[in-house]
């Protein structure tokens, strides 16, 4: 009796070593690919993987070999046209042939080597740049429920997930495959008795056609007896668990946007609201975004326009501050909603207009969110920043930091999770 | 359909242990009425994810880790996600007990091809072809890999991960050209070669110190009488000769050179022996599954599904289609053993004209003696029969890059089958698809430099990344490496030099 041995369970990721050798070793280029990303990504869209490709050219593992050049000898089948000592022009088989060259034979060719980060992966290096300390990382990266989503067909499964179409195609193929040497001969027959019928004036009772005639019912009888469908025929449509992440909340991204906040600025902000709604999908099942941009005036846009569209002129802050707090009334007043703001600005600010905020802020504004975060992108304190230092030794869901690099991004947050752990 | 008897198997998609262990049973009974011989064999069942880490390390049951096999494991991953690629054969380890691979998600049906093609095609060819008798020791490779993983493992912890992830990177470019073409290696043994490591590490030392002593010369005299060729004959195997002989190199790494000219010697025959050894184990799941029909203990259902991956398996594209990467070596192998075996059973009078040895003969021996005396060069070279060339119809093309045409040089007719078999034969000979290079000189008493020579054949040149190639020998040699190029013509012309600099170490990455 043969020895067999069901390693399915154990030693599960034996290429996990190789795998983290291999992102290591291209974390430079993996980097850059993944702060491309992010630049390219919704603020939502933090759930997935990512798609890395690297040039092939830094991937290529060398190998002394031959090049092109030289004279080349190579057999290759399918002659539909040569014969011998033609003579024909380059490349083989006019355009759309094999490519003719020693190349194909390795099958190595110089397209960029694209693989998938998985999730983990792609927040890690994310979170990596943001310097957030471990124990916040795995809470953020943590997948609590899964859903079923539809994964091609199996052979085998349960009867409700049979899919019909494939599996009476499959039936079909067999069928046709099954009967064809009966229904070749069935065709002989035919002609045979029509040429005994019509050209020989044999009549029905003639032996030889009564003998044909029982043949062919006895044909026609196996091919009947091919069976419609066969269990071995059976597709079922296949159904993979993915994970999901597990009330509702409204997150609030209010942006200065005007001539001195710059892309990178807007780079260093956009992460800001990422990692904030990072944050927030770990407790709320629901969350909407608003996006406010202000200059002197302030509207309420799309994501793309939010970071992507700039303005010039000058700077009233309050008037974003009045439109989102006309947004809460107006469509968020329900104690229904969690609100959360997110602001950013370089701080840079109209000056009587300072006082203004701080006064709808603090008392229109803050009373009713979970959260406040503002976030000044400058290196020295500006006049904005000054006024908002006072709220916060009165409002405990208030936080303010001053940003220069992405690292400074995270102790925003930390006041929060403090209060979340607890 | 009506041959089937009570004695017929279970069939159905779903398997479980003990229905393979009957069809292997089975299968094993008819294998042996066959004369195959093979090691024992264990089956294992692995899920796809195992299957795509088998793969990425060259398909060893255990390799030391390197980040080339994980570009491998994400290269096949996405390639079967996408369902582009199937992974049901072809993992069978050439050790005895002889370990075959099989998938859980695959059918019963496939997993019957699979015990077929792999635990009793590939497995017999193993165990009695000559190249795998010479080269590969089957009861020692899993220990040795044990051991190659657990030295390099330890390497990287006393060295560093960079470090040690430079030196592999640098053996795995000359991995093609560090092994010996003609000489036996010795056999390899855990024990041995642990016990033997030690020893080594001590004596390699003092060899190369004693090569590079560089104490002043006793006498004027004496060194010029010295001024000998090193080496005194050329050598072929980079990689040996930078293990025994580079100066710079500590203990570990010499012996991590060695882990690694190991690994590349043992694949060496497969490389030499794909299309026979494919074809063989496919011309046996052929004819022991339907042997199994033959005699009723399989239905139809069983047979369509085994023949339509089969028939994906033998396909040959031609030329000028889309899908065309070369002469699929399961076709051309399968349809040879076929052709022997037709050949054999049936001749036609030209095959008694080409093959009156075999013509006629009992096939079991005929097929006996190929499969264990021949590599890919030599079996086609001895058994392409004109027939084939034209079922394939086979052409041969000459490329020049000093004439402005393609020359069509052989196809399929009287005049052309020789010469088509001999350049088809050429085309499987590991000499002439890689290129000639050998270690020439070493210039001991000067700068050290090792100068590598290569020699054309019909006017090749070396590839692209021939330079980059010379930048990891040079950071192995620690000297200057030069490279030449000898004409056919024995005119010899300087290619290019590379020197390893230590202070941009990481430069190369």
């Amino acid at each position: 009796m043969v020895r067999i041995i069901d390693r399915r369970f154990d030693s599960k990721n034996k290429s996990a070593a190789n795998r983290s050798r291999f992102l290591r070793r291209f974390k430079g280029q993996i980097r850059r690919a993944v702060a491309d990303a992010i630049s390219r990504r919704s603020i939502q869209d933090m759930e997935s993987g990512e798609k890395i490709s690297i040039p092939a050219q830094d991937i290529a593992e060398p190998q002394f070999g031959l090049g092109d050049g030289g004279r080349q000898q190579r057999v290759f089948p399918g002659n539909d046209r040569y014969h011998g000592g033609d003579r024909v022009s380059r490349p083989l088989g006019g355009e759309g042939g094999g490519s003719g060259s020693s190349a194909s034979e390795e099958g190595e060719g110089q397209d960029d080597f694209a693989f998938t980060l998985s999730r983990e992966e792609f927040l890690d290096i994310f979170f990596d740049d943001l310097a957030l300390p471990d124990l916040i990382k795995t809470q953020l990266a943590r997948i609590t429920e899964y859903k079923r989503i539809r994964s091609g067909y199996t052979a085998s499964g349960i009867p409700a997930n049979i899919s019909i179409v494939r599996s009476l195609r499959g039936a079909a193929g067999r069928r046709i495959a099954g009967a064809a040497p009966y229904q070749s001969r069935l065709r002989e027959l035919e002609v045979r008795l029509k040429e005994m019928l019509e050209t020989e004036h044999r009549t029905e009772l003639d032996t030889e056609v009564v003998a044909l005639r029982q043949e062919m019912t006895r044909l026609r009888a196996r091919i009947e007896a091919i069976p419609f469908i066969d269990t071995f025929d059976l597709r079922y449509n296949n159904r993979i668990k993915v994970p999901q992440p597990s009330t509702q909340a409204v997150m609030f991204c209010l942006m200065d946007v005007s001539g001195s906040m710059d892309e990178a600025k807007k780079q260093i902000a956009k992460r800001f609201f990422m990692l904030l709604y990072l944050f927030l999908t770990r407790s709320y099942e629901h969350i909407e975004l608003v996006f406010i941009r202000h200059h002197t005036v302030a509207t309420e846009v799309d994501e793309e326009a939010f970071f992507h569209s700039r303005e010039t002129g000058g700077t009233v802050v309050s008037s974003a501050l009045e439109l989102m707090r006309q947004v809460i009334t107006r469509r968020y007043s329900s104690g229904l909603w969690n609100i959360y703001g997110a602001q950013a600005s370089d701080g840079d600010n109209w000056d009587n207009d300072s006082p203004r905020c701080r006064e709808i802020l603090g008392e229109r504004i803050l009373p009713l969110v979970q959260y406040y975060a503002y976030i000044e992108i400058a290196p020295d304190p500006q006049n904005l920043w000054r006024e908002f230092e006072k709220l916060c030794a009165g409002h405990r869901n208030f936080a303010l930091q001053r940003i220069e690099g992405l690292e400074d991004i995270y102790p925003v947050f930390r006041e929060l999770f403090r209060k979340k752990l607890t | 359909m009506s041959k089937r008897k009570a004695k017929a198997l279970p069939d159905g998609s779903e398997w479980n242990m003990e229905l393979l262990g009957r069809y292997d049973a089975e299968i094993g009974r008819i294998a042996r009425n066959y004369g195959l011989e093979g090691y024992p064999h264990q089956i294992e069942i692995i899920t796809a994810e195992q299957m795509m880490d088998a793969y990425a390390s060259i398909g060893m049951p255990v390799l030391y880790h390197h980040w080339s096999f994980g570009k491998h494991f994400l290269a096949t991953e996405k390639g079967y996600k996408r369902g582009q690629m199937g992974l049901a054969y072809e993992i069978v380890i050439n050790s005895d007990p002889c370990i075959a691979y099989l998938m859980e998600e695959n059918t019963l049906t496939m997993q019957a091809l699979v015990i077929a093609h792999a635990a009793y095609g590939h497995n017999s060819f193993f165990r009695n072809n000559y190249l795998f008798k010479t080269w590969t020791s089957a009861d020692a490779i899993v220990d040795y890999l044990v051991f190659a993983r657990n030295y390099i493992a330890e390497c990287e912890e006393r060295y560093g991960l960079d470090e040690v992830e430079r030196l592999v990177d640098a053996c795995h470019a000359l991995m093609n050209v560090g092994v010996d073409r003609y000489k036996r290696p010795p056999k390899l043994s855990l024990l041995k070669e642990r016990e033997r490591q030690k020893e080594r590490e001590a004596y390699l030392q003092s060899q190369v110190n004693d090569l590079w002593r560089t104490l002043p010369p006793r006498e004027a005299e004496a060194e010029k009488e010295t001024s000998r060729r090193f080496p005194e004959e050329p050598e072929e195997n980079l990689l040996y000769f930078v293990e025994k002989h580079a100066p710079l190199l500590e203990p570990w790494q010499r012996e991590v050179v060695r882990i690694v000219r190991k690994v590349g010697q043992y694949f060496y025959p497969q490389r030499q022996t794909q299309v026979m050894n494919e074809g063989w184990a496919t011309f046996w799941h052929y004819t022991l599954l339907n042997t199994l029909y033959d005699e009723g203990l399989v239905g139809d259902g069983f047979m369509l599904e085994f023949l339509q991956s089969h028939t994906n398996v033998v396909y040959q594209p031609p030329y000028n289609h889309k899908w065309f990467s070369g002469i699929n070596p399961y076709a051309l192998g399968f349809a040879m053993w076929q052709d022997i075996r037709r050949i054999c059973e049936h001749p036609t009078a030209e095959d008694r004209e080409w093959f009156p040895d075999i013509a006629g003969s009992n096939w079991r021996q005929t097929f006996d003696f190929a499969m264990r005396n021949f590599k890919d060069e030599s079996f086609i070279a001895q058994y392409l029969s004109p027939k084939l060339m034209r079922d394939f119809r086979l052409f041969a093309v000459a490329d020049d890059d000093q004439d402005d045409k393609l020359c069509i040089s052989a196809i399929h007719d009287e005049p052309g089958y020789r010469q088509l078999r001999q350049m088809l034969s050429e085309q499987y000979n590991l000499g002439s698809r890689e290129p000639d290079l050998q270690v020439w000189n070493v210039d001991i008493r000067g700068d050290r430099s090792l100068t590598l020579r290569h020699f054309q054949h019909e006017r090749r040149p070396l590839g692209a990344d021939t330079e980059r190639v010379m930048q990891h020998l040079a950071y192995l040699w620690g000297f200057v490496v030069r490279l030449e190029s000898q004409a056919a013509d024995g005119s010899i012309e300087a290619v290019g030099e590379a020197r390893y600099e230590k202070r941009r170490g990481d430069e190369g990455r």
